[in-house]
């Protein structure tokens, strides 16, 4: 074998051998960053269920799902039609009532201020929505940002109705 | 030291050098001159300090899984098992990390045995070495009482309860210990408290280690000082990191065959059964690498004297570089002492085999024979052996075998100019 | 580095041979099975853990909780792996106590895939009360709990018998081989055609025992099979890397005239 030769595969090894010392690194590393994911228990919980037949128009409840705050609200005739007759040029964050409440007699929100995670108060603000007391966020009777610090409309999680009386979150 | 006016060849690796020398550090690191004949009992610090990070990476982060309170505690490490993604990876490593951890530092402390290492001038070390090791020892058995299953429960009970063997305050000295009247909740968590506290220290032993072997550089299998550097070191990188490397990757494979083919064969049945302060298990066995310790307990029948012996035991090491009178480091040329060497190792085995047993019959009287025998050897047979023994010749260089074409050190000539 | 290796195999020989030692001490050698889920490559039977869990609910779960397992379990990769639909309905046929609702009452409602395994006792003390003083263990992690795993359980399972002449039992306790101490307060479970099993598989005692077993063996280590398959990837990967770092080593120490 030639110098040269001997000396590529020198080369050869050394590569290799930190090649697949990088591949094991990372092989190890992942389960040590993984684990601090959500686990099994926890991700078996990304669905609730919630009984909604004692909720009287004009009511809100609050239920914990996934840890977070969830608003539903039965909004009164007044505040459906005040929330389908604002204009959308008003709106920073520009979404039609319709599509934000399925059916108009339910609104279901992350009750999650879009600013910095704080939860709004209802009933208050100066659009007859919410209010986050935290940095002044004013949300509309569809949970919309209409004044205030706050970037998106309150966020609207996946449900579905199983029943008349059941709301599946998740 | 060889690099104490190492000057950094980026400006901005001066300037910093000048605030924190931190690159002369990494610089002293890599050049550090070591003998070139270090054989493979030697890769074991590395390995050791690999064990070390190792067990502290996987424990902070079953830490964060983890509830120190006794009604949640077996529960939160089932969860750990089931639930947790990689959960029973990460708590096997750190359970089997552990026997790894004492199978790695046994033969670290046999080996120094072998060839001298705790001699003149490389005493601190040793007796750091001892500290760390006895750190060890502490962490592990708390680490074992976490898990509360019934030998966690009974391990912490038996193992108090030797404190109530000290004459007038052993019973204050054990509630102190439990929290309580027993091994309970409180007990539980300040366990848990100090284990995670203990590997820090350790780990700040092991530094002071290193600098105390940095100062005089390693002893080597011949056991003569060498000069530093010569043709006798190597710079440490790479010629000992890629050796230290490969002798972890052996270790690494030995260690993968048990987290993933053979997790539970080091632990004990019983702890997968929850702590019962009600019912004791049949068989009380601390993990393996305490049972040598365990026998000299049990071996002596009196309560308090038993504790003592078992404590003399590791105090017996920690002065050790005093006990051995012999100048001559290396087993190699002392051929009566490489006899006893082995008797001893032979002596320790037989004790963690009787520490497995019950303490009766056969057992009691063999575990009594091999706990006499432990303590003649330190406290009798080396310092009598310093006087009476005849050593072989010793070689001048480590290169005069290997050039002389011989590797047999004893051909080596001029051992009247030798000095120690 | 011959005499290094040699040294270290004697010393892992030795720990292994006081571990076995601990294990077999003063008791009578189990019935031996094959398990499928041993060894390098060893996975669970997905119909023995399907026929293994239907063993566990119609016999074992009146007695034996396995508190540690949830129902969403019965359809994870590794296990009995029932459809989600199947665990489903599984789930719903338990009731399990939930709430406070809005009202401040507890209420039952069947059990969801998120639920632990339902337990047939309240409490330690009422499982006694109910078994003549005897509390019938959790049999989440039994297989790792007892000495001997599988082989054990399937031996207890199995060893029933009349007791030699002369061997004393009180009343509701019952003579075992392989029981520690012979005497055993669960009175035989299993029998010929206790079970009727959907796939035609005829229910015999050894087979009722060794699907029950290989179920409770799945339930203690429930990721088995990625144990498995990562050792086996580890420890090849492990193979390769330290031969190159060999060829590595020899390379950067051929610099220096020594052997290594």
């Amino acid at each position: 074998m030639s110098e040269e030769k001997k000396s590529k595969r020198r080369e050869f090894i050394f590569t290799a051998s930190y090649a697949l010392g990088a591949v094991g690194v990372g092989a190890t590393v992942w389960p040590l960053i993984d684990q601090m994911n959500p686990d099994a228990s926890v991700k078996a919980l990304a669905s609730t269920e919630v009984d909604i037949s004692s909720v009287e128009p004009g009511q809100s409840i609050t239920v914990l799902w996934r840890g977070k705050p969830v608003f539903i609200k039965r909004r009164t005739t007044e505040e459906i039609s005040e929330a389908r007759k604002v204009d959308l040029k008003e709106l920073k964050h520009p979404e039609k009532d319709e599509d934000r409440a399925k059916n108009p007699e339910w609104l279901v929100m992350l009750g999650i201020c879009t600013h910095l995670g704080c939860v709004p108060l209802g009933d208050k603000g100066e659009y007859d929505g919410w209010f986050c007391p935290c940095h002044g966020s004013h949300y509309d009777t569809s949970g919309r940002i209409r004044k205030g610090p706050a970037p998106t409309n309150l966020e609207i999680p996946k449900y579905e109705f199983v029943n008349n009386n059941t709301i599946k979150i998740g | 030291m060889s690099d104490h006016n190492y000057v950094p060849s980026s400006k901005l690796g001066k300037w910093f050098n000048d605030r924190l020398p931190l690159l002369t550090l990494s610089a002293h690191l890599r050049e550090y001159p070591t003998p070139k004949n270090l054989n493979y009992w030697w890769t074991f610090g590395g390995i050791l300090t690999f064990c070390l990070i190792t067990q502290i990476v996987t424990g902070i982060i079953l830490a964060m899984h983890y509830v120190a309170h006794a009604d949640l505690a077996f529960e939160s490490v089932e969860h750990i098992m089931r639930n947790v993604n990689y959960g029973w990876l990460i708590r096997y490593v750190h359970a089997n990390g552990a026997s790894m951890f004492f199978l790695a530092v046994y033969i670290h402390i046999f080996r120094s045995l072998y060839y001298g290492s705790y001699k003149s001038p490389r005493e601190v070390i040793w007796i750091i070495g001892m500290i760390i090791y006895f750190l060890m020892m502490m962490t592990a058995f708390m680490g074992y009482v976490l898990p509360w299953g019934q030998m966690s429960f009974w391990g912490a009970t038996v193992i108090t309860n030797l404190f109530s063997a000290v004459p007038f305050f052993g019973e204050a000295i054990t509630n102190w210990l439990w929290g309580g009247y027993a091994v309970d909740n409180p007990t539980l968590t300040r366990f848990f408290s100090l284990h995670y506290l203990l590997p820090f220290l350790i780990l700040g032993l092991v530094i002071l280690h290193i600098w105390a072997l940095h100062v005089p550089g390693n002893n080597n299998p011949i056991g003569i000082d060498i000069k530093k550097p010569s043709k006798d070191t190597v710079p440490f990188h790479p010629y000992i990191v890629i050796k230290d490397l490969f002798a972890l990757l052996i270790f690494l494979i030995l260690f993968a065959f048990f987290v993933f083919y053979s997790p539970n064969i080091l632990g004990h049945a019983d702890n997968y059964i929850e702590a019962n302060p009600m019912v004791t298990p049949a068989h009380i066995v601390p993990e393996w690498y305490l049972l040598p310790f365990y026998a000299i307990l049990r071996s002596v029948p009196d309560k308090l004297l038993g504790v003592i012996a078992m404590f003399l035991a590791i105090f017996v090491l920690v002065i050790l570089p005093w006990l051995d009178t012999s100048k001559v480091r290396s087993a190699i040329f002392r051929p009566l002492y490489k006899q006893f060497y082995w008797f001893l190792v032979a002596d320790v085995l037989i004790l963690g085999y009787v520490g497995a047993m019950p303490a009766e019959g056969i057992y009691l009287l063999v575990a009594r024979v091999a706990t006499a025998y432990y303590f003649i050897h330190f406290l009798v047979i080396l310092p009598v052996l310093g006087f009476k023994e005849k050593t072989l010749d010793i070689p001048l260089s480590l290169t005069e075998p290997v050039l002389g074409g011989s590797t047999n050190p004893s051909l080596a000539k001029n051992k009247s100019e030798l000095n120690f | 580095m011959k005499n290094f290796f040699k040294t270290i195999f004697v010393i892992l020989i030795l720990i292994v041979f006081n571990n076995q030692k601990t294990f077999a001490e003063g008791s009578v050698k189990l019935l031996k099975q094959d398990w499928s889920f041993k060894g390098f490559f060893g996975k669970f039977d997905r119909a023995s853990l399907q026929r293994g869990y239907q063993v566990y609910t119609e016999v074992c779960a009146s007695c034996h909780s396995m508190k540690y397992l949830s129902y969403r379990n019965l359809s994870e990769k590794g296990g009995p792996e029932f459809s989600e639909e199947q665990a489903k309905a599984i789930a719903s046929q338990f009731e399990v106590i939930d709430g406070p609702n809005s009202d401040g009452e507890m209420f039952n409602r069947p059990a969801k895939l998120s639920d632990k395994f339902v337990s047939p006792y309240a409490n330690v003390e009422e499982a006694q009360a109910s078994n003549g003083g005897a509390y019938p263990p959790d049999m989440s992690v039994l297989v790792k709990a007892r000495k001997g795993g599988a082989d054990y359980i399937y031996s207890v399972l199995l060893g029933y018998s009349d007791p030699p002449a002369g061997f004393e039992l009180d009343d509701g306790v019952y003579y075992n081989k392989y029981m520690y101490g012979n005497k055993i307060k669960m009175a035989q479970p299993l029998s010929d055609g206790i079970v009727e099993y959907s796939d035609g598989t005829e229910a015999t005692e050894e087979q009722l025992a060794k699907d029950v077993v290989t179920f409770l063996s799945w339930s203690a280590e429930p990721h088995l099979e990625a144990r498995h398959k990562s050792g086996f990837r580890a420890i090849s990967y492990l193979i390769i890397i330290t031969i190159f770092v060999y060829f590595s080593m020899k390379k950067i120490w051929s610099r220096v005239e020594t052997n290594i």
